[in-house]
């Protein structure tokens, strides 16, 4: 599945929601399906600050693609953090370089990408993009 | 009519305040965030739209119709601040930006010139970062010791702790009146009494408590006291710096240019008198004009009466909330104003802030500005919600059905 697919794939389920309460308690799912990070990789270099939960990020090469790990104190942002990962991880350095992130604006959560200084999504979301770049420029950084 | 025990209409006020009708994720705004700033009534907005309709100029040095009409709207609400918290001279009472200004002020201009090496400055536990850092920037430039009062678990200040640290050492205290985070109201009379039997002068932050107590300056005896406006219903981006004269004419200007000189010349500048030496250039005009509304709003109604209605929310609101399982309140001091610091078993304040808003319901959450606060109670943050006089016990009802929804949705 291309990033675009999994993204239209976010888009057409949050469509079959009419109530918040039900767009959130799928964003919460979400965030409980996303496995605790390994502790080893909930390290200071690994972490977003946001100003008010966490985030970490743990990025690997695994062949050919850049994949994304993580996690947060916070539940609904955790869920918006698999939702990052599953559109992001598991694609070529370039691609998720070059990705256009479109699906938090078209399913009505554009707000918590906003909130920079409370959650740390948006900084989540350049974080993955500056890995494609430097995995990109470096890729015996692979090996 | 929702009327309270004190006889405010509070159906007529909440009419005074156009921004309650907001329609938030399609509910009614329920506004409690009023701790960060209040919403502002009618007249307010009036005040300020029509100053800049029909009276806008340059104050002071103007000797047109505009700018003598400005110049008197400008020092007719200084003198409305002077009486509000009962200063004895109108040039004691200085224009900032906000609190956070007046603060940094005295430790630019007082600390500066008159505290020294191994002096020590003495803040409290539950202080705003406003009422930290400026302290720490002068410590650090100066090598003052900065000396921190410790608190109960309650969220109280320990008085006995407090004057075992007072010494011949200690040359300034600045604490907090009211606690943003707790709610809390300090002791400050007796603070302030006791700091001077040992020579220290006093700051009083007085951000939280100025639109739920009565201020009286000389009743205190502080040297300092700071507030800001927009947590009085009125403006943004003004606030107050009262201080006592003899102690302002010895303070050096904070900044340079125009207003606060008597006359410049390339080998030497002198400078204005109160309260102008201070304030340097065109100031927040419009915003110190429409403050005296928000003054006459606030006596109208009475502070005791605002404050009755306000004791009514919070303890109707801290009975309810006490009643929700896995919740605990943060701060639960003796006397305090109409502030709920809470957190819930499991659950990330953050979640709980999100999920409030989406059905239109205004919390705080974080750490409020008080991390080192946080840390004594060894939590990252709390959910805040702050009343004012136009909230009523039905939105707090609100919030309760709201947090019983978090609960179920996040549970």
């Amino acid at each position: 599945m291309t990033i675009n697919e999994a993204q239209d794939e976010l888009i057409e389920d949050f469509d079959l929601f009419d109530e918040w309460e039900s767009k959130y308690e799928y964003i919460i799912d979400l965030g409980k399906q996303l496995p605790d990070l390994d502790e080893k990789y909930k390290t200071d270099a690994n972490i977003i600050k946001g100003c008010q939960s966490l985030v970490w990020l743990h990025a690997y090469m695994d062949g050919e693609l850049l994949k994304f790990e993580a996690d947060s104190n916070a539940i609904i942002v955790k869920g918006l953090v698999n939702m990052l990962v599953k559109v992001l991880s598991g694609h070529t350095p370039e691609e998720i370089a070059k990705a256009d992130v479109y699906f938090m604006d078209k399913v009505g959560l554009h707000q918590h990408l906003a909130q920079t200084r409370s959650n740390g999504l948006a900084s989540m979301l350049k974080q993955m993009k500056a890995y494609g770049v430097a995995y990109q420029a470096r890729p015996e950084v692979q090996k | 009519m929702i009327t309270t025990a004190n006889s405010l209409d509070i159906t007529s006020i909440r009419n005074d305040f156009p921004i309650l009708n907001e329609i938030v994720n399609g509910k009614q705004l329920v506004y409690f965030d009023n701790a960060a700033t209040t919403q502002k009534p009618r007249l307010v907005l009036d005040a300020l739209s029509g100053y800049y309709e029909h009276y806008n100029a340059n104050i002071h040095r103007g000797i047109h119709h505009l700018a003598e009409k400005a110049t008197g709207a400008f020092e007719e609400s200084r003198r409305r601040l002077q009486k509000f918290i009962n200063a004895p001279l109108s040039e004691e009472v200085i224009f900032t930006y906000g609190t956070t200004d007046s603060i940094n002020l005295v430790a630019q201009t007082y600390g500066r010139r008159f505290l020294k090496k191994g002096d020590e400055i003495i803040i409290s536990t539950m202080e705003h970062h406003s009422n930290i850092v400026p302290w720490q920037m002068l410590c650090e430039e100066k090598g003052c010791i900065l000396k921190v009062i410790p608190i109960n678990d309650d969220g109280e200040l320990l008085m006995d702790e407090f004057e075992k640290m007072l010494s011949e050492r200690t040359k300034f205290v600045s604490v907090v009146h009211v606690s943003n985070a707790l709610g809390t109201i300090n002791p400050i009379k007796e603070i302030i009494a006791k700091a001077h039997a040992v020579g220290a002068k006093v700051m009083i932050d007085g951000a939280q408590a100025s639109s739920h107590l009565a201020i009286d300056v000389q009743d205190l005896d502080c040297d300092f006291y700071g507030l800001s406006l927009h947590k009085i219903y009125g403006p943004t981006g003004m606030g107050i710096l009262f201080g006592k004269k003899e102690l302002l004419d010895a303070m050096p200007p904070y900044r340079g240019g125009g207003e606060m000189i008597k006359e410049v010349t390339f080998a030497k500048t002198t400078y204005n008198e109160l309260p102008y030496k201070f304030e340097a250039g065109t100031p927040n005009i419009a915003d110190v004009v429409a403050a005296k509304f928000a003054l006459d709003y606030v006596d109208n109604l009475g502070k005791e009466n605002i404050a009755g209605h306000e004791n009514d929310l919070l303890e109707y609101g801290t009975q309810a909330l006490k009643e929700i399982e896995g919740l605990r309140i943060i701060g639960n001091a003796r006397e305090k104003v109409s502030v709920i610091s809470f957190v819930i078993d499991g659950i990330h304040h953050q979640d709980i802030g999100v999920l409030l808003d989406q059905q239109g319901i205004a919390v705080r959450t974080g750490h409020h500005c008080t991390q080192p606060l946080m840390q004594r109670f060894g939590i990252t943050g709390t959910t805040r919600a702050s009343f004012a006089v136009y909230n009523s016990i039905e939105e707090v009802d609100l919030l309760i059905k709201g947090l019983h929804k978090v609960k179920k949705m996040l549970g």
